[in-house]
């Protein structure tokens, strides 16, 4: 079962920007697109670790501000020829407010 | 499907390069706008007609140079009819007909129908055993040949006469070069390389006879020799005819289209009859007919852009090169170099090591080049006859190549022809030429962009793509490495910087999305090329107007920090003109030992660094640091960094005038502004040159009579000196000079150029003459300079530690424990 946890305002998060949420398991850069989707991944490019969350987004994408790796949001797949992926975690927003499930943190408790 | 019945029909004659390049390009940029038929009378997919020579050397299988497979066609929807030759055009009703008499509709006709073999009009042509060099088929028919027989005659020793003569006797056949001229490809070569040519396939064991003409096919049920004009015989068991081609449009002229020498189409590749387009070896534009790749994927991109309804490219026609593929033969030729009483020469010959070059120029640009054994700068050649670059500044040097010029990067390595496969090429990423060429010759790729997306090799820092490039043509074999004339900003675009930028001014555009609007951009944002190159446009166009788009910055601008490879930041402070005080040096200490700063390291600019900063610790690390007084150093900004200066007349026994003071006054004067690339400035107060100055963007020697002004030099990945832009006698003539031509590349540099290759591209002279030269223009680029930096200089780090700018930036959105 899907346990949503609330994390903020969509206003918090710039359009075509990114914001980091901490968790005990690492950090988890949540996106916000052009049309206020949110997508949350993993702040680790599949590359070299680079913080995805730092990177610039466009359409439904972030390049990795290390090497420029690109990365597709909604499912965290290296875009080809470059491979990788990172892993996703459920996002969504409700009424303005942003809403993040956690696999990992589901799986620990 | 609904879709198939309202979709336009575009009907494609010809299944060769060309055509479905063309095709290629147009499912990039509109997948879904028509039904796509294509009809090629071989019973293949399509193959690259290039590689046909390697094919008969034994060197590459038929396989290895199919490019679409037939699983391709039925990916993407597009039905293929192989084997089908269409017969008749029927304009009027708009439907092409199959020799099967089928009537198939069109809306778009793309006609790529290529080119025929010239077979000469001899007595015997039509004898068993006499064949072109056109196709897979040819070719099957020459390696049954070669096992069967032993002697050859191949009539035209241009490109692919010779390439097939070298094909046959690699398969062992005794081959004579029959030619009509005393010079071997005398379209792409002069005597003397068409000479070394000569010899060095002789010594493989190519038999010549030249200059000779073919008057007879000798033979009653096969082919038993050729009769030349002066009464002599030679035995032959196989004839193949080499001797050119001709753009096949006997289609296009029975339809009624308008053809000369080819089916004559305009700039956008329509032909008289706007429905119908026409690309490749087939077409006549602006007088010329081309036999190469490079043009024909230069035509097949603006077909695309047309037939997706664009509309805004056009083909301005192209400058070609040719390289040999004869293994072991270096040949190198592009454009012309017909002697002329207006043209100019520089010959290099070393008969010894058998290197020729010559290249040819024109008002001061290169319009020619053939280089003959050592062909490693061909493509850098190229590359300025394309760009149409002044070179009279390096003209002594020019025929030694890049790398007398410092232009070769710093590798030191050169020849890619004699690298083996495990050196490294690429050394930002470790790319060594064997995983190029594997991956060249694996997946199909065509071109440097292709290369840098498979392999990252020059995808860094782009020293090596000189290399990459050689390596592209090597495993290819030539006229493909070719990047556009004009190229596009990014993937995004079809459009240059300079279009971007003129286009800005022109409509007034003040935004990112009306930008991408208004120059039809193919992505919905763009990309992390362009956005930052469009940022930087519009804030240097609109100074004052111009909102910042924090989200199309990089990282390191967006905060104001450099990002090191753990995700953590380095802090530099600004030490105007390297000099700094022991409070300053004592609030940089205990910023250090307060946030736990692992590395505290002094910088080639004469400042100092600290590395390892959290992103959340920024703001309290700046705050700290402003109320010391200092302010940003922009370490991480594509805009004034350092001005290095030495002590000058202060201190120095030697010193001829306050270089310090000087560097100071430029750099409180320049700090905050942005700029295409990175700018570094340095001082220095006497020739001695402590600070430098004569590798940086922009550099002062002091002399006694006053200051002299470089700029243009680099020591990063290219190592360049200075040019000498103009001495003056003050330190405010000096500072004006500085401003104005820092303004002007503002102006007009590409964003990422740096500026010795801003000053590469629209010459030395030019500058000078609009920065020193025109005294008026001079302070009217100060002016625009000065009213920038009303809106540039706000120091970016007090903003942001006690004024709340992009506050969200620092913090996490939440912190969350473990559930």
């Amino acid at each position: 079962m899907t346990s949503w946890i609330e994390i903020g305002a969509l206003d918090d998060i710039p359009r075509l920007g990114s914001r980091v949420v901490r968790t005990p398991g690492g950090n988890i850069a949540v996106f916000r697109t052009e049309s206020d989707e949110v997508f949350a991944l993993d702040d680790r490019c599949p590359h070299k670790g680079g913080p995805l969350s730092q990177g610039i987004v466009h359409n439904k994408r972030v390049t990795c501000p290390l090497h420029n790796f690109v990365i597709e949001l909604a499912n965290g797949q290296a875009v080809a020829p470059d491979e990788g992926c990172t892993h996703t975690h459920p996002a969504k927003v409700e009424n303005g407010v942003v809403w993040l499930s956690l696999r990992q943190a589901a799986a620990v408790s | 499907m609904l879709d198939k019945v309202t979709k336009q029909k575009l009907v494609v004659i010809g299944n060769g390069m060309a055509g479905i390049r063309t095709v290629e390009a147009l499912l990039e940029r509109a997948p879904d706008l028509y039904d796509i038929t294509v009809f090629g009378s071989e019973p293949y997919g399509n193959y690259n007609r290039i590689l046909l020579s390697p094919v008969l050397a034994g060197e590459k299988s038929v396989d290895d140079i199919m490019l679409n497979t037939l699983d391709w066609y039925e990916d993407n929807n597009i039905t293929l009819r192989k084997g089908e030759t269409i017969s008749m055009i029927d304009r009027r009703t708009c439907e092409v007909v199959t020799e099967a008499g089928e009537r198939v509709p069109y809306d778009r006709l793309l006609i790529a129908t290529g080119s025929n073999p010239i077979m000469l009009p001899l007595p015997g042509k039509e004898l068993p055993g006499v064949i072109g060099f056109r196709d897979i088929y040819d070719v099957d028919r020459m390696i049954k040949a070669s096992t069967d027989y032993r002697n050859a005659v191949v009539i035209g020793g241009g490109l692919l006469g010779l390439e097939a003569a070298n094909g046959l006797m690699k398969r062992g056949m005794n081959v004579t070069v029959v030619h009509l001229l005393d010079t071997l490809m005398e379209r792409q070569l002069d005597p003397v390389a068409g000479g070394l040519l000569r010899k060095s396939l002789e010594e493989r064991g190519m038999v010549f006879k030249m200059p000779a003409q073919t008057q007879a096919i000798l033979g009653e049920d096969r082919v038993t020799g050729v009769r030349f004009g002066d009464g002599t015989e030679l035995a032959a068991d196989l004839v193949v005819m080499a001797v050119g081609i001709r753009p096949n449009f006997e289609l296009a002229k029975k339809a009624g289209l308008y053809c000369e020498r080819g089916i004559v189409v305009s700039d956008t590749m329509q032909t008289y009859d706007g429905r119908i387009y026409a690309v490749g070896e087939c077409v006549q534009h602006r007088r010329q007919t081309y036999g190469l790749v490079a043009p024909l994927f230069d035509q097949a991109k603006v077909c695309a852009n047309h037939l997706a309804m664009k509309g805004f490219a056009t083909y301005d026609g192209s400058v070609t090169s040719t390289k040999l593929k004869v293994t072991g033969i270096d040949l190198f030729s592009a454009g012309d170099f017909a002697p002329g009483p207006d043209k100019e020469e520089i010959v290099l010959q070393d008969a010894n090591r058998g290197v020729y070059k010559r290249i040819i120029l024109k008002d001061k640009k290169i319009v020619g080049a053939v280089l003959y054994g050592d062909t490693i700068d061909g493509p850098w050649y190229f590359q300025h006859l394309r760009d149409g670059t002044d070179v009279s500044h390096m003209r002594e040097r020019l025929v030694f190549g890049a790398a007398n010029l410092g232009d070769g990067g710093v590798s030191g390595q050169n020849s890619v022809a004699a690298m083996s496969d495990e050196t490294e090429i690429c050394g930002c990423n470790g790319v060594c030429k064997g995983a190029i060429v594997k991956a060249i010759s694996e997946k199909k790729l065509f071109t440097l962009d292709d290369v840098r997306a498979h392999t990252k090799a020059s995808s860094s820092c782009g020293s090596c793509t000189g290399l990459v490039e050689q390596v592209l043509a090597f495993t290819l074999g030539g006229d493909y490495s070719a990047a556009p004339k004009v190229k596009p900003l990014c993937k995004c675009t079809d459009h240059s910087h300079d279009d971007v930028r003129r286009v800005i001014v022109e409509q007034q555009l003040k935004t990112i999305p009306a930008v991408m609007r208004f120059m039809e951009w193919k992505t919905l944002n763009g990309c992390h090329s362009c956005r930052p190159a469009l940022n930087y446009y519009l804030l240097a166009t609109w100074p004052g107007e111009y909102r910042d788009d924090q989200q199309s910055r990089f990282i390191n601008e967006r905060v104001h920090a450099n990002i090191q490879k753990d995700g953590t930041y380095s802090v530099v402070p600004r030490m105007w003109g390297g000099v700094t005080t022991p409070s300053e040096l004592r609030a940089i200490a205990d910023v250090a030992e307060k946030f736990n700063i692992p590395t505290v390291k002094v910088t080639g600019g004469q400042r100092i660094d600290l590395l390892g900063v959290k992103k959340e610790d920024l703001p309290a690390v700046w705050a700290d640091l402003n109320d010391a007084g200092m302010v940003s150093g922009h370490a991480y900004a594509k805009g004034l960094r350092t001005v290095k200066t030495c002590v000058g007349s202060e201190w120095c026994r030697f010193g001829t005038q306050d270089s310090t003071g000087l560097g100071i006054k430029l750099e409180k004067f320049m700090w905050g502004s942005w700029t295409p690339a990175k700018v570094k400035l340095g001082v220095s107060g006497c020739p001695r040159n402590c600070a430098e100055a004569t590798c940086k963007d922009v550099g002062v020697v002091c002399v006694d009579s006053g200051y002299e002004i470089h700029f243009a030099g680099a020591a990063g990945l290219h190592i360049k000196g200075t040019e000498y832009l103009a001495k003056v006698e003050t330190e405010d003539e000096t500072l004006e000079v500085i401003v104005a031509l820092t303004q002007l590349y503002r102006e007009e540099g590409w964003y990422l150029e740096r500026m010795y290759k801003w000053c590469d591209r629209v010459g030395l002279e030019q500058i000078r003459k609009r920065v020193v030269d025109d005294i008026a223009n001079r302070k009217a680029l100060f002016a625009r300079f000065a009213h920038s930096q009303q809106f540039a200089q706000t120091d970016p780090w007090a903003e942001r530690a006690s004024r709340g700018v992009d506050r969200n930036e620092f913090a996490p959105l939440a912190e969350l424990e473990l559930a």
